[in-house]
């Protein structure tokens, strides 16, 4: 009988650093018990980005970088029974498969066993979409992906797979397929899906649980921060969880990083809802057992909702901004000055948009579309010295975005003052709209490579 | 007695969903959690976000963790798919609460 199972994950978004994994890979490697580890590599766009990369080419669609994650890791994991589960998978789970078959002919451990769980891409279904989408969707659908849950892992992991390679599945059903495969839990064992399904939910964003995005010098030190290590969970047959990280790295794992990433994108505590059950965090409280170490307790659950979530990406928005900087003596009055031409110039050219207006370094982060927070602001921040004028835009039509960017370089001859530094970007803004599906409308399944 | 700055007395995250925005703050120590509950109010957090047009402020409170929640719908100008703002994800404004004046505790 299995006695503790170790989970880590190696990375919590798709441009995360791949070289982490290795010191995860390697301390797991050194652990009693079955082991596993996952790649969290999607967000609400990621899925969109990839299914129109797989539209241009159809060996594509998988996570960009799925395989600079993979390959610093997979040796030590199939040479030590780590299985590796991802959604990495993205929008071509069995692309990557097939170049990960190919890869591994001719090596030691040609015959590892990889498994894809599909199912959750329903552009590619005959599922009658009309049924379930939004009525009115602003842009061109370009893809349907339902968040779905842990059994298509559990499934391939009885199975015997080394490395699983998903699509959509919600994040931290990454964790609950392999703690149910590997405790054998009941799908329908609430508080021990709910312990999972923290587990997974406190690991999803990989060192955001561990001391990465936490530091305020002062108030809230982290030690070796440029080395913060990967997030470890060892966890009991009985639901108990431990979180640490791994060897040898920085960051530190206290009550107060566990805390954060517990609440972490969650509305009401007490119910939130994802495919495998829905949790309720709000007895939940943690507990410094070792430097380190933290255990989570008081995490249970509820049934699973009847209905899945799933997303439609959505194209036709372009995302424009230019910037230009004004430093020292006069900077603010010289950018506001700018930020009243572009304006007027922006009313004359294009009167049915609204420009973004911030100036970084007075007023950007915290603005608003009216820049009422910006006004509140300026008035007060004569004294800054360095400032950076930013205008944006988000609209249909993408030869005018560019006329309006132009337009805003030219401050650089009809502005204030001292303007300097002019950067123009315009890129494709991929939208996204959620609907509800019924589970039993949506099938996984199981491929094999 | 002089307000404080509640940076020095509690830690907080954002999240976003949507254009919904979720921030947990919680304070440093225990002892200071009835203070945080009782200061840091729905109507302090709507009005620290009130350049916006921000819908409904929802708190749970979680005694546990020593910690509130907070829920601000259409607090992030269309969210990371529609917003031509710089931080588009709304992660930044945890320290737009942290930022806020409070009366200080006992």
């Amino acid at each position: 009988m299995t006695t503790t199972v170790h989970i880590g994950c190696g990375a919590g978004f798709a441009n995360d650093r791949p070289d982490a994994a290795l010191a995860l890979a390697n301390d797991l490697a050194g652990r009693d018990g079955r082991r596993f580890l996952f790649f969290e590599l999607l967000a609400e766009r990621t899925l969109a980005e990839a299914q129109l990369r797989r539209l241009n080419d159809a060996q594509s669609g998988y996570a960009l970088r799925l395989f600079d994650f993979l390959e610093p890791v997979l040796e030590t994991c199939l040479d030590t029974g780590i299985a590796i589960v991802t959604n990495g998978g993205a929008a071509n789970p069995t692309a990557a498969a097939t170049r990960l078959r190919q890869q591994l002919q001719g090596t030691r451990h040609a015959s590892a066993r990889i498994a894809c769980v599909l199912g959750d891409d329903l552009l590619d279904s005959d599922i009658d979409l009309q049924q379930w989408l939004p009525a009115q969707l602003d842009g061109e659908v370009v893809s349907v992906n339902v968040y779905s849950g842990a059994d298509g892992i559990v499934q391939a992991l009885d199975q015997g797979a080394d490395i699983v390679l998903c699509g959509r599945v919600a994040d931290p059903s990454l964790a609950v397929g392999p703690l149910r495969h590997a405790f054998g839990w009941q799908a329908d064992d609430w508080d021990r899906i709910a312990q999972a399904t923290a587990v997974g939910h406190l690991l999803e964003c990989c060192t955001q649980v561990s001391g990465g995005y936490f530091a305020h010098p002062g108030l809230k030190d982290v030690p070796d921060l440029a080395n913060v290590g990967c997030p470890i969970a060892s966890v009991s047959a009985e639901g108990q969880i431990v979180i640490g990280k791994a060897a040898g790295t920085g960051g530190c794992v206290t009550e107060r990083t566990v805390k954060e990433q517990l609440l972490y994108e969650v509305h009401d505590p007490a119910s939130y809802l994802t495919p495998d059950v829905v949790m309720d965090l709000s007895q939940a409280h943690v507990r410094q057992v070792a430097t380190n170490q933290v255990a989570v307790e008081g995490v249970r659950g509820k049934p699973r909702p009847t209905h899945l979530k799933g997303l439609v990406g959505l194209r036709g928005k372009w995302f424009a901004e230019a910037e230009i900087s004004y430093a020292g003596p006069g900077a603010v009055v010289r950018a506001a000055l700018a930020h009243d031409i572009l304006l007027q110039r922006c009313a004359k050219l294009a009167p049915q948009l609204t420009p973004w207006i911030d100036v970084i370094g007075v007023a950007s982060l915290f603005n608003d579309a009216g820049g009422q927070w910006l006004q509140r602001h300026l008035a007060q921040a004569a004294d800054c010295q360095d400032v950076r004028l930013r205008i944006s835009f988000l609209n249909r039509d993408k030869a005018l975005l560019e006329r309006l960017l132009l337009d805003a370089e030219s401050l650089y001859t009809n502005g204030p003052a001292g303007g300097g530094g002019v950067r123009r970007h315009i890129g494709e803004s991929l939208g996204t709209a959620s609907f509800l599906i019924e589970r039993t409308a949506v099938r996984q399944q199981l491929e094999w490579f | 007695m002089t307000d404080v700055l509640l940076c020095d007395y509690a830690h907080a995250r954002a999240g976003d969903k949507g254009n919904t925005l979720s921030v947990a703050v919680f304070a440093f120590s225990d002892e200071h959690y009835a203070w945080l509950a009782n200061e840091l109010t729905c109507e302090r957090v709507a009005a620290c976000l009130n350049h916006r047009a921000i819908g409904t402020v929802k708190r749970y409170e979680l005694p546990n963790l020593g910690g509130l929640n907070f829920v601000v719908e259409n607090a992030l100008e269309g969210g990371v798919n529609a917003s031509p703002g710089l931080d588009r994800h709304g992660k930044s404004l945890s320290y737009a609460l942290l930022g806020l004046r409070l009366p200080p505790p006992d």
